[in-house]
């Protein structure tokens, strides 16, 4: 689903269809992401909004007996496309989970894992990328003084924002955010969506979410997917006080389909 | 009923509280609507006791106003309402704010019921009469399609305020012609004036609340524009 506002599109998927064994979990998908914008994925669980997040940066390909048709954009170039570096793709589309995954390493060597790949080895490159991402991940008052502690010893809030430090440190043009509050205490998580809000200046910022204020409160568009479906993809300020849908009215307010 | 799908979310309590709040504002709306026809029948009968039970009763519009403006806090605080409810929640935290309002303007006519009148200013309470049984309709009307959220009622009651604003223009009218014949009568008629005036404006907010009736059913905001503008949404 197109959107009918003039914005410019990062992102977008065209008739895209995932099966998993067989099992149809994204069903002829189209939509555009519009670029510098935090779009929401929602819908009850098991409706491939996971799935379709994880597609478009071909997470999806990990699972063993994965078939894609259809197209995902970024920028215009099929990803799907056959001689796409993958290295590179993920490094344009970055993604943080649910769970946050810090490396058994030091805080500061979390953040230039990335950057010592792509082959920054210059210690003071090193250490103005990683106090810069780690600024823009608004964690650097919080690890200035302990930044060769292991990561593991940091709050689960941190963490998370440590991750999101670790996938930006990197430049991506595009951040797919897999429910990265859902394992939050509210504080946490509020600071999660400041950090959303401020990161969008830079990046596509695309999330999934189950918590819909989450969603109301961070995003600036919202598409509704139900059975592998998107059934509605609209301003986040339409969806939640007037949806076309009654489906997405149904789940927004919490009855029954 | 049907449109306001009360009873359907996952959350019985949830239903409940809904309903407990769409319940307490069609107790406040009645109330408000036995106040104005006692006002009325106050003046026409010259009933000041009637008149006194108005006024007193005023009180308790208050206090309904109070409570469903708590409900509706608390259900914002706890149920976070979106689409629908929250349209509704909105649509009844202002539809209140007009009714305590009616209340106001009920309460300033029936204190005219305390006054005197003689014969010949007798005549002109007939017409305030007649503009008050209009705009009590429009009160009943407007309510009702409240109860069901039936657009096509709500857009009946918007066109009658026209209606109601003539009929207020011609006893302004009759009122000053009085005045100037009789100027020992002035301060007198100009009680009725204001009784006058307070029916208008009861008129203007029985239009706002079939406005608010608009905005839960269609999603549409639809005050300050035109009649046709008005139509196309509710026919959209």
């Amino acid at each position: 689903m197109s959107l009918d506002i003039d914005v410019k599109i990062k992102m977008s998927a065209h008739n895209l269809s995932v099966n998993f064994a067989g099992k149809k979990v994204l069903d002829n998908i189209s939509l555009d992401i519009p670029a510098n914008k935090v779009t929401a994925l929602i819908g009850p669980s098991g409706c491939g909004k996971s799935s379709l997040l994880r597609s478009f940066n071909r997470m999806n390909e990990l699972l063993e007996d994965t078939q894609t048709e259809g197209e995902v954009l970024l920028d215009g170039s099929n990803i799907y496309r056959a001689g796409w570096d993958l290295a590179e793709l993920r490094r344009r589309v970055g993604i943080v989970f649910q769970k946050p995954n810090p490396f058994p390493l030091s805080i500061y060597e979390n953040v230039a894992f990335g950057l010592r790949l792509q082959g920054v080895n210059s210690a003071r490159e090193l250490d103005v990328l990683v106090c810069d991402a780690l600024e823009k991940a608004a964690l650097w008052q919080e690890v200035k003084h302990r930044l060769y502690e292991n990561a593991l010893t940091l709050s689960g809030g941190q963490q998370q924002r440590l991750v999101i430090a670790r996938a930006i440190a990197i430049e991506p043009e595009v951040l797919l955010l897999d429910e990265p509050a859902s394992a939050l205490d509210p504080i946490s998580t509020l600071k999660i969506e400041e950090l959303i809000y401020a990161l969008k200046q830079e990046y596509t910022i695309v999330i999934v979410t189950h918590n819909m204020q989450q969603a109301a409160r961070v995003s600036d568009f919202t598409a509704f997917m139900n059975l592998g479906q998107l059934v509605e993809f609209n301003a986040t300020n339409k969806i939640f006080t007037d949806p076309n849908e009654s489906q997405t009215e149904d789940y927004i307010t919490g009855r029954f389909g | 009923m049907d449109k306001l799908n009360l009873s359907k979310h996952i959350s019985s309590q949830f239903n409940e509280e809904l309903e407990q709040i769409r319940n307490h504002v069609m107790s406040m709306g009645g109330l408000i609507e036995r106040q104005l026809y006692d006002a009325l029948t106050a003046i026409a009968n010259n009933d000041s006791e009637l008149a006194q039970q108005v006024i007193e009763n005023d009180l308790k519009v208050n206090d309904w106003e109070l409570q469903i403006d708590k409900e509706c806090t608390r259900v914002i605080a706890k149920r976070q309402p979106a689409a629908s409810d929250l349209r509704l929640i909105m649509a009844i935290l202002k539809s209140i704010a007009d009714l305590e309002r009616i209340g106001d303007e009920t309460r300033r006519i029936a204190k005219v019921a305390l006054e005197s009148f003689n014969s010949d200013q007798q005549d002109l309470l007939v017409n305030l009469d007649n503009l008050g049984r209009h705009v009590a309709q429009m009160l009943h009307d407007v309510l009702d399609a409240f109860a069901r959220m039936d657009v096509e009622a709500a857009l009946t009651v918007h066109k009658e305020d026209k209606k109601v604003d003539r009929e207020y223009e011609a006893i302004t009218r009759q009122l000053m012609t009085y005045m100037i014949e009789d100027p020992r009568s002035i301060p007198k008629i100009m009680n009725v004036l204001w009784s006058a005036r307070s029916l208008e404006r009861i008129g203007d907010r029985c239009k706002n609340l079939s406005e608010y009736i608009i905005f839960f059913v269609k999603g549409k905001v639809v005050r300050h524009s035109s009649e046709e503008k008005l139509e196309q949404e509710v026919r959209s």
